[in-house]
């Protein structure tokens, strides 16, 4: 038996810190990638997916652990490995073949042999006609066409994929990777494994042959879960519409066996999602109205409303912590309070999320008790955000304080002023 | 595949394309205008002395041949400077902490200064020839061309998308390719914007670089400059006004034939792709691109410019790179010992100097005439700015009158203030005015244009819709000005006074000094100070009051363009 193409273990990785501490991105991974496997990395954004990936790809070097590539450790941008990336990455000044090229050039090709395989594959991914096209004269599609093609001409072993079709509209995608599956399922593609990173559940169900869910910080593989259905795959077969089901079930499981330990849980520290007042009114009052009456699946809540998995989890999340609603098995279920809320007027609205944001939300009770300790009622916003840094990323302690803020406006708790960057208790008169 | 055929064979019903004979045409010129103008550098001075420059018009094209050659050389440097100082400050973070601040002081640093102090080093390097004086002009024109540049190259370089690196480590291109094809490439369009504005910039110190005269050294280079000067110093209007119109042609000339083609080839490495804009064209670039001759000609330079931009070794293929070097903690100390063992023996070699020459009370006055100077700034800055801002917004929200006022405004921007000398010094003798006040306009001739066209591309950005809205509600005068207008040009305008402020600083030194014929003006202020010392070939009291001018610059860089940069960036930034 050959060694795998892949081998990742025991792989750990941190971000320096603002205060020179360390941030655990990726804890505990381990994973092996076979020949001719369309390996999915499914997770919420933040959840390392992308850093691993960038990790595989010898991009950065993982603080523990190890990568190893057909036997041999990853130590830098290794040869047989190449990537295509969500924002394509295309170099605006080089015509369509010039792209392609780029990859055997730096190999040190002789010309010709260059320009053979570069129209070859050019001509392998529908590109014919184009060679001598800018990419600014291209649609998305045509773009992350040109993407793959400059990743395939150098014929990997494995390809890595950023979420490569999440920049494309709906229509576009489908026929990308649908023609992908096609030269995949008929052995035309010089690779013998893909990596896929995203964040759309029927993407990964429609393309992988196994999934790994991805936990949110540190990012932990917490579930793997096979895909055994014959290509090509129908979204509306039952078994890819149960399978599909599951997968949210064991996301929102996630969610939901965090939210048990919630009410201990959440902190003046904990992470707070960046969710508007206006989402949270917004779909509470579709949850209350017809066909829900309060309850609804979530992937068929993500399809009406036209939001990703990733953007419907974090309002999911943000309305538990309010106690507005109960997440379970795939199901997002309105509260007493929650209904209460779909029936009140603005005043009561907002009389209300002050109850729920001073009641459970300790930063925003926090942020609020001490402008009131304070003589003259107000400080500054790096107050806060020093004392959440030690405990969280720059990143995260700015989006969590642009949440409280924005919660805290909403409710009228507390006011802000940019300007000035200071917290205080007056509204503008 | 198709076969390539070594000549040319499409079209041979007409052996010549016009576009072939405008090539040649163009590329001969160029080649003449190189011979002539380089033919002087191995003669003796002596020569120089004995054929002193005359104000024969007839000379005037051979003197512009010159003035520009020093430029273009000056441009050639200042690139290579760009390319190797920027790329290391972006590239090394260890390098970086020290290269931008000195990038920020060599800013400060005026121009003269840096002729008044290397003027006898250079003339050292080729003694008795023509060649060491004309290293001092170039350096002095590089001196106010390079800085801009490399700074501009710097922060494009710090912005290269992620993306676009990660793709070209992916894909291994070494260091040397993905500078050649991903960096240089990414920071093209702004460094050509940049090299414009050098161009323009070094016209106004072209008299004082080609008319050396520190002390008892005296050089005149043949040159348009030095023209200028020898009219002033003889009161011959007619010449001020051949030399004018040289320059004019001069400007008009190298716009066309070398920054409009080089804008529009540029175009194509923009990294936003937004839509709606106009791709620059050039009659010159299409007259090359057309040109089978020129194709040929440059197919081989083509070829090997690729082969040296390959991996020396094809067959390390397989050789998997090495992880990003992590220097060693012992490395840094040592590096750092020997910066802060430079820093400590240039402190000692300073205080020297100046023990030796300079006292308190001289330091004293300077600071006072420094003090003298930064009002005349400040007041001529509000000036401009009550001048040039409604003006600005009025034809930059007009798109036909920017299209008009925009090379105009550059142009003016080139404008040497010595040739205004004449009248200003005229009306002050004339009507017996204060030279403190009315020589002062004259700092602020060249760099005010900066304010307006930073003005007029700000009040073109405004986007259509903000304008209807205003329209719309009613918004009209001074509300118009105050909740649309002047918000939406702010940083625009602000990055326009920060170059006009600077300006206005390095102007001062040929600006607080006037003279027509015998007739000479001073007011009292720093740049007059160094153009004195200068004359005096005092260089204890020349580095003082260029010691004392970068103080004041980078001081108020630091503590009220930079902060008020920040907060209109922040704030009023659309988009």
């Amino acid at each position: 038996m050959n060694a795998p193409l892949l081998d990742i273990h025991g792989l750990r990785h941190t971000f320096p810190k603002a205060d020179g501490g360390d941030l655990l991105v990726l804890d505990g991974i381990e994973l092996q990638v076979a020949q001719g496997q369309i390996v999915g990395l499914l997770g919420r954004t933040g959840s390392g997916k992308s850093t691993l990936l960038r990790l595989i790809a010898g991009l950065a070097q993982p603080s523990d652990g190890s990568v190893t590539y057909l036997g041999q450790p990853v130590l830098g941008p290794a040869p047989g490995i190449a990537m295509v990336f969500q924002g394509f990455a295309l170099f605006p000044w080089l015509t369509v073949l010039e792209n392609v090229q780029l990859g055997l050039e730096a190999l040190g090709m002789p010309d010709p042999e260059i320009r053979k395989r570069a129209l070859a594959a050019i001509d392998l991914i529908g590109l014919d006609g184009y060679e001598s096209a800018y990419p600014r004269e291209l649609s998305g599609g045509m773009r992350q066409r040109v993407g793959f093609a400059r990743a395939l001409v150098v014929h990997p072993n494995i390809l890595l994929m950023d979420e490569p079709f999440s920049a494309l509209d709906v229509l576009t995608a489908e026929t990308l990777r649908t023609d992908f599956l096609d030269l995949w399922g008929d052995g035309k593609l010089p690779i013998k494994g893909v990596i896929l990173v995203t964040h759309n559940i029927e993407e990964a169900v429609l393309m992988c042959d196994r999934i790994l869910l991805f936990s949110n910080n540190p990012g932990r593989i917490i579930r793997e879960i096979g895909v055994d259905l014959a290509q090509p795959r129908n979204r509306l077969d039952t078994r890819f519409r149960d399978l599909v089901e599951k997968i949210y079930v064991a996301m929102t499981a996630r969610t939901a066996a965090a939210q048990a330990g919630l009410e201990r849980q959440i902190t003046i520290n904990t992470v707070l999602p960046r969710v508007s007042a206006n989402l949270f009114s917004g779909l509470i009052e579709t949850l209350a109205a017809e066909p829900y009456r309060g309850k609804a699946d979530l992937p068929v809540l993500a399809d009406e409303l036209h939001m990703e998995a990733d953007e419907l989890f974090p309002v999911a999340e943000a309305m538990q912590m309010f106690h507005f609603a109960e997440v379970e098995g795939g199901d997002i279920k309105l509260t007493e309070t929650g209904k209460q809320f779909a029936e009140l007027g603005m005043d009561d609205r907002k009389k209300l999320f002050q109850k729920q944001l001073l009641a459970y939300i300790p930063l925003a009770t926090h942020i609020r008790r001490v402008l009131q300790e304070r003589a003259n009622h107000v400080a500054p916003k790096s107050r806060f955000l020093d004392e959440l840094e030690d405990h969280m990323s720059t990143e995260d302690a700015e989006h969590t304080l642009r949440a409280v803020t924005a919660w805290g406006r909403f409710a009228e708790v507390f006011a802000y002023d940019d300007d000035t960057g200071m917290f205080s208790l007056e509204n503008p008169s | 595949m198709r076969v390539f055929v070594p000549i040319s064979v499409g079209g041979w019903d007409r052996l010549f394309s016009r576009w072939d004979i405008l090539a040649v045409l163009l590329i001969l010129g160029l080649l003449v205008f190189l011979g002539e103008a380089s033919r002087h550098l191995f003669e003796p001075l002596a020569d120089l002395q004995r054929t002193p420059p005359s104000l024969d018009p007839a000379n005037l094209p051979e003197y512009a041949a010159r003035t520009t050659l020093r430029m273009l050389v000056a441009m050639a440097l200042s690139l290579l400077f760009t390319f190797t100082y920027a790329t290391l400050a972006a590239k090394n973070l260890r390098a970086e902490r020290i290269l931008v601040p000195l990038l920020d002081i060599l800013q400060s640093v005026p121009i003269l200064g840096f002729i008044s102090v290397t003027v006898v080093f250079f003339m050292a390097l080729a003694p008795g020839r023509v060649l060491g004086a004309e290293f001092a002009a170039i350096f002095a024109i590089f001196t106010s061309q390079a800085w801009n540049m490399a700074f501009s190259f710097y922060q494009s370089l710090r912005t290269v998308p992620t993306e676009l690196v990660e793709a070209s480590r992916n894909f291994r291109l070494s260091p040397w390719m993905s500078f050649w094809r991903v960096d240089v490439p990414f920071a093209m369009p702004q460094l050509i914007w940049n090299m414009m504005m050098s161009m323009s910039g070094s016209w106004f110190f072209v008299v004082a670089s080609e008319a050396i005269s520190v002390g008892n050294t005296t050089v005149t280079l043949p040159g348009v400059g030095s023209y200028i000067a020898l009219a002033i110093e003889q009161q011959n209007l007619k010449a001020v006004g051949w030399a004018i119109g040289t320059m004019l042609v001069v400007i008009l000339i190298y716009d066309q034939i070398l920054f409009r083609p080089l804008v529009a080839w540029a175009d194509r490495f923009r990294y936003e792709q937004e839509p709606g804009i106009v791709a620059p064209r050039s009659w010159v670039l299409d007259i090359l691109r057309r040109s089978r001759i020129v194709d040929r000609v440059t197919r081989p330079f083509a070829l090997l410019w690729r082969r040296l931009l390959l991996p020396r070794h094809p067959d390390n293929v397989e050789a998997v790179r090495r992880a990003p070097r992590t220097r060693p903690g012992w490395i840094a100390f040592q590096l750092g010992l020997i910066v802060f063992a430079l820093s400590a023996f240039a402190l000692w070699q300073a205080l020297r100097f100046f023990t030796e020459g300079v006292t308190f009370a001289d330091v004293g006055t300077v600071l006072l005439l420094g003090l003298a100077t930064l009002i005349r700034v400040i007041v001529l800055i509000a000036l401009a700015t009550v001048v040039w801002v409604p003006i600005g917004v009025w034809v930059g929200t007009r798109p036909y009158a920017a299209i008009v006022v925009q090379p105009i405004a550059q142009f003016l921007a080139a404008f040497p203030a010595n040739v205004l000398f004449p009248i200003v010094v005229s009306a002050i003798v004339v009507w017996q005015l204060n030279p403190n006040i009315w020589l002062s306009p004259l700092m602020i001739l060249g760099t005010q244009w900066y304010i307006l066209f930073n003005v007029i591309a700000g009040a073109s950005a405004i986007p259509a819709e903000l304008r209807a809205v205003g329209a719309s509600f009613h918004v009209r005068g001074w509300l118009w000005w105050r909740r649309i207008a002047l918000p939406a040009v702010l940083p625009y305008y602000v990055t326009g006074a920060i170059t006009a402020s600077g300006g206005s600083w390095n102007a001062s030194i040929v600006a607080e000094v006037a003279s027509w014929g015998n007739k000479h003006l001073e007011a009292a202020g720093l740049g007059a100070y160094i153009a004195q010392q200068t004359d005096a070939g005092d260089f204890h009291r020349i580095v003082l009051g260029i010691a004392v001018m970068s103080l004041y610059v980078v001081v108020i860089n630091r503590v009220f363009w930079r902060p008020l940069y920040h907060y209109a960036e922040r704030k009023f930034r659309l988009g």
